[in-house]
């Protein structure tokens, strides 16, 4: 099983908008277009997608965690490259994605053990490939890496976060998810100011104002997309304080849809 | 462990500190004292019938849990609203905006839930900082350490608690940046390392943060907060 069969199986798509028209849309394209999908798809797929975190929603848990588990080797594969790539990373910089590759590595092993424990099947990783068809230089780039970094984490935070109503059944899956959830997010941070450290992004916050990209490349759009929320609950926070819309839009952070994480993710990921 | 906590909360009462010593012992400026009085009449303006302690019942259910979260939101936008207030010496302007940003995000949590729960919040907490140097870096970076980590493992303990999964939602969408603040605090302490997610919180075997169950929580926090927390109505599982 791949991660399509996956996403057919979590995402309850209608037929026009089945993992494989989408796969052949993005993938027909050349990498400039490929740019341009990235940031469109999720717009043109945001109708006909049912809305994650519902009461009643009832995904296979299994499944669930095979998605997770296919971000956690893309993150996995993409550090591990980026760390044993010589000349990359500063040697000031190395502790920090030392660690954090070895928390996806961690990430890929207990997500694979767990699924195994409750009888489903891991998927097997796809093969990525992290220049977009060209448009990023990662491994070459250290300001490419880390933009990439960037993206990869700050997607995460809000994949895993979108996928927490589909858990709510079983405790100790949801627990693990939380757990899993945060790690990412202070990984987001670390990364986010080690950009604004570095020059690549000066005014760069370990949190996210708005659904700002600051010095992202526009294809990565999608990923900030939503950020700008300031209704949670039904209360609109912009009535009930007297700090600014940016205070507000840092102080929550958004949930992606299965869908548009792949969407996202496909980009990296070689048919 | 009930009979130490009742214990410990009939020693605040015993001995209760005057309110213009304790302001003075705070170093509050006149912002936070206005804050600090408001707080602190719901102790003292309230009559303590002998023998009682006036404990908090954050109640049962979703409700009561995001009472819990309520409760440690208030612990923490008072936290930084003090150290904003009174800004220990050498504060860098990074780290100015940082403890700003915080200072923000935790007060609009706070004030979020509150609007959130309605007439069923639990009453504004009185808090006590006494064992915090609001003067020294080291005392108040490692203060918001503690605290930005607690609360994750707070949030991410008490969302397998949550019945209604939109508040299990909005439990996320807190937490994450929790997180968030928790890296950044912990890279001002040590920059450039492994501390942002380090192994005394992420677990190397599993990659997993840290999970608290209220009652573990409520016994650190409660250091901080003056009236006694019920939480014997939360959830359990």
């Amino acid at each position: 099983m791949n991660i399509y069969n996956i996403l057919e199986k979590i995402g309850d798509l209608n037929s026009e908008s089945s993992p494989k028209s989408r796969r052949e849309s993005i993938f027909g394209l050349g990498s400039v277009g490929k740019s341009i999908a990235l940031a469109a798809v999720p717009f043109s797929i945001l109708a006909t997608i049912p809305a994650v975190g519902k009461a009643g929603n009832t995904k296979s848990i299994t499944d669930v965690l095979n998605f997770a588990l296919t971000l956690e080797y893309l993150e996995y594969e993409y550090y591990d490259m980026g760390v044993k790539e010589s000349s990359l990373i500063p040697e000031e910089d190395r502790a920090i994605f030392e660690q954090i590759r070895k928390h996806e590595d961690a990430h890929v092993k207990f997500l694979t053990a767990t699924i195994k424990a409750l009888g489903g099947t891991p998927v097997t990783s796809p093969k990525f490939d992290f220049t977009a068809g060209g448009a990023f230089k990662p491994f070459s780039a250290y300001g490419d890496f880390l933009a990439l970094s960037q993206g990869f984490e700050d997607t995460g935070v809000r994949a895993y976060k979108g996928q927490a109503g589909n858990l709510i059944s079983n405790n100790d899956v949801l627990t693990a998810a939380l757990q899993i959830h945060s790690v990412e997010a202070r990984h987001a941070s670390e990364v986010r100011r080690l950009r604004m450290k570095n020059g690549m992004d000066p005014m760069n916050k370990g949190w996210i104002t708005g659904s700002s990209r600051g010095t992202l490349p526009a294809p990565t759009q999608a990923i900030y997309d939503g950020e700008d929320n300031v209704t949670q609950g039904g209360v609109d926070i912009k009535t009930i304080t007297t700090y600014s819309v940016d205070a507000i839009t840092e102080a929550f952070d958004e949930a992606l849809t299965s869908e548009q994480t792949l969407a996202i993710a496909s980009l990296f990921i070689v048919k | 462990m009930e009979k130490t906590d009742v214990n410990a909360e009939k020693g605040v009462f015993n001995k209760p500190m005057g309110r213009l010593s304790f302001l003075k012992y705070t170093g509050a400026s006149a912002a936070a004292t206005g804050l600090l009085m408001v707080g602190c009449r719901n102790i003292w303006d309230e009559v303590m019938p002998p023998g009682h302690t006036m404990a908090v019942d954050l109640g049962s259910g979703d409700i009561g849990v995001l009472n819990y979260a309520y409760a440690l939101e208030q612990l923490e936008a008072a936290f930084y609203t003090q150290v904003v207030d009174t800004p220990y010496g050498g504060m860098t302007a990074e780290e100015t905006q940082i403890l700003k940003d915080l200072k923000y995000h935790e007060v609009i949590h706070r004030d979020f839930l509150k609007a959130a729960l309605g007439s069923k919040a639990i009453k504004g907490l009185t808090v006590n900082f006494s064992s915090i140097n609001f003067s020294s870096r080291d005392s108040v970076l490692n203060t918001a350490k503690a605290f930005e980590d607690l609360g994750v493992s707070a949030y991410n303990g008490a969302g397998k608690l949550i019945v209604d999964a939109n508040y299990l939602l909005l439990a996320g969408k807190i937490v994450s940046v929790e997180a968030r603040h928790a890296a950044t605090i912990r890279d001002l302490l040590n920059p450039k390392s492994a501390d942002f997610a380090g192994d005394d919180v992420v677990s190397v075997d599993k990659g997993l943060d840290g999970a608290k169950t209220p009652a573990e929580v409520l016994k650190v926090a409660g250091k901080y907060i003056k009236d006694k927390l019920d939480a014997s109505h939360l959830p359990k599982n």
